[in-house]
């Protein structure tokens, strides 16, 4: 049966997200507050308190508790929840590193925001570049109605009995969580029937009491090499399964995102921006004003950028005659966005063409619409043999 | 006439105004709230102590309260949350001479902080500790924190906080303070002496300082601030020197209010010299 419940509330990101957490029904949420996240947090205290969220809700003293609680919950066979945003993130990262070391399935929520530094309670998603290494699966989304969506999806990719791996759903803070959009709630049942399948699976490593489990003891030699193989394997089959539930979300739902990326205006394109988060609504106007003017232009948004999907973006990339990619966030010692330099990467597999690196909205600074006409323009000069400026600072 | 006015208005410097960056004001407190009246103890306290205003800095965490340390006008910290105490440790055993002060909220020192503040008063580092306890975390919107009394609301406890609060001065006792004291944004001239006094003491000093949070914990738990500083007046109880275990924070019981603990344990760069440095 295919659910189309139509219970649409205007609601902001951070109330989506709670929704989502709500409607998969976790065991444990552990969290700390912090600017731009708290709303979220609160509004999953407000839900226990109300007796709608049936949990363990553990108001931690501080996000290194919050993943360790998170963590600790999953490992003995619940489905737990955690959410923080920039300085948070980087407070939890020796934790972060060990759930996705215990394979533990656990989702939560990274409300991008710039990281400690320079202090600045701002959007920019440096927070999740600085844990990109961390093992997590990252997928970064662009509105309200995604955020719910791609939560309840990630239960279904983190606890997969092939995949058990942390994900995070990353979405810029301020844009998205403070910004108020129609969204449908599905119906409480309808996510039961989605998550189902889960339920069938083989049992998943966690602690079951008197089986003598040990976690996380001394990694040997070879032990250690085979386990990061595994992990690694893990990371690189999340793609196509993720790409599946997407599938499955999209008939059970009737929305679907493309998976691991989505591909807009770039079959016939010659040239191509790749985006995420936010900023790719902005871009997709641009990109439709840009072909009015017969710009063959095309966007790639990027949602899953650990694993990055190298497959998918090559089969776009390919052929094309020049690439730019939008970064939120630098890449010290590359002398570019980070996203760029993981495309440029992909040259191995599409060969050389002109790509240009854009930094822009760094701090909550506006990626307007002017800017990114101004990067296609850019990009459409490189794809001429014209000159062109490999690194952009906006604005 | 109004022009004489506004020309007379321009003239009046604050006595304070030398110690603060004016040109950050506006600050961001709300109205009704009582960090700057602490606030300005402090730089009250910094005057009459008669410490080398050129040798003082201030570390402050983040939080409402962790603000302080962006107004004042000296070499001023602003760390990342919870860190305070240690940035402050690096700054004192770098260079000695310092005066130490550390400006910071309850959640900031406490919670997420925590950890610190015990090793700070263990070790008995040179540096004097104001915390503004409002009970609350002010700046993200009100949520629970470690200090915050059983059954109050915030955002995170719509039905009231099931755990119990820290007793502050106990812990900065059990954890090797040489100077422990409480008071409240109210009782001004003793907390200002107070203020005073650690400063110019050696070792580890910690100033619990109640103070108002309309905006978060006051309307959450229908008080006003008029009501709380009511509350600071009828419910308090000085009783200086009083056995730490007695000063857990209960309002129908009556608050203790006080200096607790004045002691000269030897400071970390002293244990520090006589253990590490060969004469
Ligand atoms: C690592 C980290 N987690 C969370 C936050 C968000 N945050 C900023 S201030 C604050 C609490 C402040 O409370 P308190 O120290 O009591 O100070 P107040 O605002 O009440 O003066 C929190 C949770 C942060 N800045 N950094
Ligand atoms: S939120 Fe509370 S602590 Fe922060 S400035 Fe306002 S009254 Fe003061």
């Amino acid at each position: 049966m295919t659910a189309r419940s139509k219970n649409i509330k205007v609601i902001t990101g951070n109330t989506a997200a709670a929704y989502a957490v709500l409607r998969c029904r976790p065991d444990v949420v552990s969290a700390y507050p912090i600017t731009p996240q708290s709303e979220l947090v609160e509004q999953l205290a407000k839900f226990h308190a109300d007796g709608l969220l049936d949990c363990e809700y553990v108001a931690v003293e501080g996000e290194n508790s919050a993943q360790n609680v998170a963590c600790a919950a999953v490992m003995a066979g619940g489905r737990a929840f955690t959410a923080t945003s920039s300085y948070g993130l980087v407070y939890m990262y020796d934790t972060m590193l060990q759930t996705s070391g215990y394979r533990a399935p656990l989702v939560m929520v990274n409300v991008n925001r710039e990281p400690p530094g320079i202090h600045a309670v701002y959007s920019g998603q440096q927070d999740m570049i600085c844990t990109r290494d961390s093992g997590w699966i990252q997928i970064v989304v662009e509105n309200c109605q995604e955020i719910l969506d791609t939560i309840i999806m990630s239960y279904r990719l983190a606890e997969d009995y092939d995949i058990q791996l942390p994900v995070m759903v990353n979405y810029d803070g301020y844009y998205l969580s403070f910004l108020a959009e129609s969204v449908d709630i599905p119906e409480q049942e309808d996510v039961d029937r989605f998550l189902a399948p889960l339920k069938e699976q083989p049992q998943r490593m966690k602690l079951v009491a008197g089986a003598g489990t040990g976690c996380g003891s001394h990694g040997i030699g070879m032990g250690f090499v085979e386990y990061r193989k595994k992990h690694m394997a893990a990371m690189e089959r999340s793609k196509e399964l993720w790409d599946k539930i997407d599938q499955d979300f999209k008939n059970e739902f009737g929305r679907g995102y493309g998976g691991q990326i989505e591909s807009y205006r770039c079959d016939d394109a010659d040239i191509v921006l790749v985006a995420t988060g936010s900023a790719v609504g902005t871009a997709r106007t641009v990109i439709d004003a840009k072909r009015e003017q017969g710009i063959k232009v095309g966007l790639v948004k990027l949602r899953f950028f650990r694993p990055f999907p190298v497959e998918k973006l090559c089969h776009i990339l390919k052929g094309k005659k020049a690439i730019g990619v939008l970064d939120r966030s630098i890449c010290f010692g590359w002398n570019c966005g980070p996203v760029f330099q993981e495309v440029c990467a992909l040259t191995r597999h599409i060969g050389i063409m002109p790509m240009l690196s854009f930094i822009d909205g760094l701090a909550n600074m506006d990626i307007t619409k002017e800017h990114i006409s101004g990067m296609v323009d850019e990009i459409y000069k490189a794809s001429q043999n014209k000159p062109y400026q490999e690194l952009t600072w906006l604005p | 006439m109004a022009a004489d006015i506004q020309a007379s208005q321009s003239e009046i410097v604050h006595p304070l105004d030398h110690l603060i960056r004016t040109d950050r004001i506006p600050h961001i407190w709300c109205p009704g709230c009582g960090i700057g009246t602490v606030f300005s103890a402090c730089l009250k306290a910094m005057i009459s102590s008669r410490i080398d205003l050129e040798k003082t800095c201030m570390v402050s965490g983040i939080g409402c309260t962790g603000r302080a340390a962006g107004y004042l006008n000296l070499d001023s910290f602003h760390t990342t949350h919870g860190r305070a105490i240690p940035f402050a440790t690096g700054l004192k055993l770098a260079n000695p001479e310092l005066n130490v002060i550390v400006f910071s909220g309850d959640g900031d020192l406490f919670a997420i902080g925590g950890n610190h503040f015990i090793h700070g008063a263990r070790r008995n580092v040179d540096m004097t500790v104001i915390c503004v306890n409002n009970f609350i975390y002010g700046m993200t919107g009100g949520q629970v924190g470690a200090t915050t009394p059983v059954k109050a609301k915030t955002t995170t406890t719509p039905v009231g906080n099931p755990d119990a609060p820290f007793n502050l001065p106990l812990l900065a006792w059990a954890s090797g303070a040489n100077y422990v004291a409480r008071w409240t944004m109210l009782h001004i001239r003793k907390l200002t002496a107070c203020i005073e006094k650690a400063l110019t003491r050696k070792g580890f000093s910690f100033i619990e300082v109640l103070a108002p949070c309309p905006t978060n914990y006051g309307r959450k738990n229908k008080e006003n601030s008029l009501e709380t500083l009511r509350l600071y007046r009828d419910k308090t109880i000085i009783k200086n020197n009083v056995d730490p275990s007695e000063l857990d924070m209960d309002f129908e019981k009556g608050i203790i209010l006080g200096e607790f603990v004045s002691r000269e344990r030897p400071t970390c760069i002293e244990n520090y010299d006589r253990t590490c440095r060969i004469p």
